[in-house]
């Protein structure tokens, strides 16, 4: 599996200021997964110093309709004015479109071994399916084989494909009957 | 909620050459029908058929609502462009008439039909169902279609949009075939939910002055285009379901040209009478 890199400034010299926020914002956790970092995740793009001097924090929301984006702006305001880095404005872009293929290798086995099974890579073809009479509408996006994060076993099943949050799914593990979270691949 | 702090209602657009309010015009109509479609099935919340089911459509009012916020944000802009009055999203959702609203009727009717059989309902899954699959299914579509928007914000906002897209028609897709191949009383209230919602799918095929201006300028997509994917969708989930098409009527909704059904006011009193009993509250 090929991780794309998450795309970071390092054609320029990085000043001081803009690498103790880079520091500051990596302590962010994701207000719903807090063993990771918005970093991790991708939502953090890009740390700028605009025209002005002001700090400009890029980030991009997940889902559209995520209700955790005001929380992260908040605690990235926390997280800023505890560094003394103020003044600073975060900018929201939507392009290029967040996708989980952009966390991490290490996020991914954070998620696992906090018992969310991490996302599959996005426009990974569909694995064959148990299922019988399904179109092809209802097999789109269709579930890659999950491991279970508990016991590792891939012999797991979906429960439903709207979960928790908005970014998961449930499955259950047919081994070790343990329910748990996927992180779904968008 | 958060509510701009001077709510300002957003002009009638009627005055203006269609030219130039094209793009505004057409993102608004892509901002009401994921709005009120995500209030209609935002009602399930807390009263979902098993419990799966009511977090699954509460997700997707979610993905619809924040497609919504996106949109208006960008119509925002746009209206700021041409009145030099820009708009804050709230303005839009909570203080424009029913008449500005220009969302497809198709989403704005309750989550009941006429009735099959002994059932009775306040809430029918099957016209739910049956929704969310026949607008998802086109909503698709559109979105790839409009990932080469000229208009970059909303290429950008289609590129999001179109992977919610896929897991809202998968879900309901699913349970068309589940429900319709299902017991003699599911399959025949998913029939009749089909019956009654297919002519209100007319509508969004229906070519008109904004959208064919929004494709000439580079920024919109004949939805017309679409339907031969669409029917393709439609007739492989049906045949799957063991549902029949019903035969095409000529009935064309008016929603999307601000002549809405019985049902609208109702919604709308519903959605904005919190932000109109307290305008500009913020918490």
């Amino acid at each position: 599996m090929t991780i794309a890199a998450l795309p970071l400034r390092n054609d320029r010299a990085i000043d001081g200021r803009i690498a103790r926020a880079w520091a500051a914002l990596e302590a962010v956790p994701d207000p719903e997964i807090p063993v990771v970092s918005i970093r991790d995740l991708g939502i953090l793009r890009d740390v700028l110093t605009g025209a002005d001097g002001a700090l400009e924090i890029v980030i991009t929301p997940t889902y559209s309709g995520c209700p955790a984006m005001s929380q992260i702006a908040e605690d990235i305001d926390r997280a800023l004015d505890g560094a003394g880095l103020a003044p600073w404005r975060i900018r929201t872009v939507l392009a290029p479109a967040w996708t989980t293929d952009w966390i991490t290798p290490a996020a991914r086995e954070r998620l696992r071994a906090f018992g969310i099974a991490p996302p599959g890579q996005c426009g990974m073809p569909a694995e064959a399916q148990p299922l019988r009479f399904v179109p092809s509408a209802a097999r789109a996006g269709a579930p890659d084989v999950v491991a279970c994060p508990r016991c590792g076993s891939v012999h797991t099943q979906e429960i439903s494909r709207f979960a928790s949050t908005a970014c998961k799914a449930l499955y259950r593990c047919l081994d070790c009957r343990e329910p748990f979270d996927y992180f779904k691949p968008y | 909620m958060t509510a701009s702090p001077q709510p300002t209602v957003p002009a009638s657009l009627d005055h203006l050459p269609p030219a130039r309010t094209a793009a505004l015009r057409y993102v608004l109509r892509l901002a009401d029908n994921a709005l009120v479609l995500g209030q209609r099935n935002a009602e399930w919340c807390g009263h979902g058929p098993v419990l799966e089911e009511d977090i699954a459509l509460a997700n997707i009012s979610l993905d619809l609502i924040g497609q919504a916020r996106l949109l208006y944000g960008r119509a925002g802009e746009l209206e700021g462009e041409l009145t030099g009055l820009p708009h804050h999203e709230d303005d839009y959702a909570y203080w424009r008439a029913e008449r500005d609203f220009r969302n497809w009727t198709l989403l704005e009717l309750p989550h009941r039909g006429p009735l099959a059989g002994n059932a009775a309902a306040e809430r029918d899954y099957a016209v739910t169902i049956m929704r969310n699959f026949l607008y998802s299914a086109l909503m698709v579509e559109l979105w790839e279609a409009l990932l080469a928007s000229r208009d970059d914000q909303l290429a950008a906002i289609a590129a999001k949009s179109v992977k919610e897209a896929r897991y809202h028609l998968h879900h309901a897709a699913g349970w068309v075939v589940r429900l319709g191949d299902g017991t003699e009383a599911s399959h025949a209230r998913m029939q009749r939910a089909l019956e009654h919602l297919l002519p209100y799918m007319n509508e969004c095929f229906a070519e008109d002055a904004v959208e064919a201006e929004a494709a000439a300028q580079g920024i919109g997509v004949i939805t017309a285009t679409l339907r031969p994917a669409w029917d393709a969708t439609v007739a492989e989930t049906l045949q799957a379901a063991t549902l029949t098409l019903p035969q095409a009527t000529r009935f064309v909704s008016t929603g999307k040209h601000g002549v809405h059904s019985e049902h609208m006011s109702y919604l709308l009193g519903e959605m904005q009478g919190l932000a109109r009993a307290h305008p500009g509250a913020q918490w």
